[in-house]
């Protein structure tokens, strides 16, 4: 609270929510001019999918079981790509630092980052699940499997978001983050691949609830933890 | 260099015979296990290193935090000599384990939480090291280390508690025992005794070796700080 207000005192125009929404728009508005974050994840995507199709050798009954597993290997490679992409350029530019220095909560800049992050890899999934439908005539327009996949990304997001600062000032910056990232989101994977093929299965929904309470959990502590110590990650 | 105090040496000698009574203990005191025969006298340092592991993991986890508050470095050598032993007795309480497993159940390694979670443990540990490496600055090290425990703290947990989900069958030696776990066994009370001889005698070789690395990360904070100096 006395954040808020003192940073209040310096820019009394710019609130929390103003704040997010400009560095979301900032780094919407950067993709929408460049196309190198998200084509790059895309490709990416499409790529895993297709090793996998050769890995596994996917007919009728294996790809009933390892759908959900391919999509979220898949969804968690190709959205390393993107956070480890989204952080080092503003480090590179110095865009970093200048958003260090405007005088708003630091917190701020988490959350907007986090939800431009989040917005990037709903995109590749959405791009991603109808292309996987064609290839493998498999129907995936599933309520159940959307919600899973939006609970998921969003704690993949979360954690990530933090770590992705932390790993770009780094000397081994490339490598680090999903070293740092996988072991801490097994929980998401666990639940998320559990809760959509439950759902793809036509589980009913007792069963499938556990996995999605677990995702709901999962998202909300490490959402309220990023919070708190990204002014740690950050500082200079 | 300051010479050890008297009771860091007293502590080296205890640990050493405490070692040595605990070996003493499992080998010669505890009576055989009927089914598993001498294969079982590996359990009670399987315990006694996980719980070393555990109490590292903790220890770890509460060092991150209190660096966080208080932006001290001796918190975060604490944190760091958390870790180093805890990765260290949880790879050993893994490999007791596989060696217990192979003939118990079968096999060197199943997917099952306790097993899954420890290693991950390790990973999450590994992770750790490699961050640390990645940096120069020494608070920032200490900064972002202390951050990357809590996430492994909170993480950890919850995938146990994920995987658990699932079945197990991995023994619950205190407590209830569901009938789908393989390889548990009723203790004698002389059994439960070396048991609990043994997680002791751990215990203080947890502290003395605790007490050492934090000397060494306190010596090698003053050869950074001379080096500095040097510059």
């Amino acid at each position: 609270m006395d954040k808020e207000n003192q940073t209040a005192e310096h820019k009394p125009t710019s609130s929390f929510v103003g704040v997010v929404g400009a560095i979301v728009w900032k780094d919407l508005a950067a993709e929408l001019r460049s196309r190198e974050l998200l084509s790059a994840m895309l490709v990416f995507a499409l790529l895993v999918i297709l090793i996998f199709n050769f890995a596994l050798e996917l007919d009728l009954s294996t790809r009933r079981v390892a759908t959900s597993g391919i999509l979220w290997a898949t969804f968690t490679f190709a959205g390393t790509l993107g956070l480890n992409r989204s952080m080092a350029v503003e480090k590179d530019r110095g865009c970093l630092d200048g958003l260090l220095l405007a005088p708003v909560d630091r917190s701020a800049i988490y959350f907007g980052k986090m939800i431009s992050n989040l917005a990037f890899m709903l995109m590749v999934e959405v791009i991603v699940l109808p292309i996987y439908s064609v290839l493998y005539n498999t129907n995936l327009f599933n309520p159940g499997l959307i919600i899973v996949i939006l609970l998921g990304s969003i704690g993949y997001v979360a954690v990530g978001t933090l770590l992705s600062s932390m790993a770009v000032q780094t000397r081994t910056r490339d490598v680090l983050l999903p070293i740092l990232l996988f072991p801490v989101v097994i929980p998401i994977l666990i639940a998320a691949v559990k809760a959509s093929s439950g759902f793809l299965q036509g589980l009913s929904l007792t069963d499938v609830m556990p996995y999605i309470n677990l995702l709901i959990v999962y998202d909300v502590i490490f959402t309220a933890v990023a919070y708190m110590v990204f002014d740690y990650v950050v500082e200079e | 260099m300051k010479p050890q105090p008297l009771a860091l040496k007293v502590l080296n000698i205890a640990s050493g015979l405490l070692f040595l009574g605990a070996l003493a203990m499992v080998f010669l005191y505890a009576p055989l296990e009927i089914t598993m025969n001498y294969v079982q006298k590996i359990f009670y340092f399987h315990v006694a290193n996980a719980w070393v592991g555990m109490l590292g993991f903790l220890a770890a986890a509460v060092a991150g935090v209190v660096y966080l508050i208080k932006h001290d470095q001796k918190w975060d050598i604490i944190e760091l000599t958390a870790v180093e032993i805890s990765l260290v007795f949880f790879l050993i309480a893994i490999a007791a384990g596989s060696i217990w497993a192979r003939p118990t159940w079968g096999a060197y390694w199943t997917w099952e939480p306790r097993l899954t979670t420890a290693a991950i443990l390790e990973m999450v540990y590994i992770a750790y090291i490699l961050l640390r490496q990645g940096i120069d600055d020494p608070d920032r090290r200490a900064r972002f280390s202390a951050v990357y425990t809590l996430v492994g703290a909170i993480s950890v947990p919850i995938t146990f508690m994920s995987i658990r989900l699932f079945r197990t069958i991995h023994p619950v030696v205190i407590g209830s025992n569901s009938s789908a776990t393989m390889g548990s066994f009723d203790m004698t009370s002389k059994m439960l005794f070396t048991m609990f001889f043994t997680l002791f005698a751990f215990s203080v070789i947890f502290v003395d070796l605790f007490w050492h690395r934090i000397r060494l990360g306190l010596l090698a904070q003053q050869v950074e700080e001379y080096k500095l100096e040097e510059l």
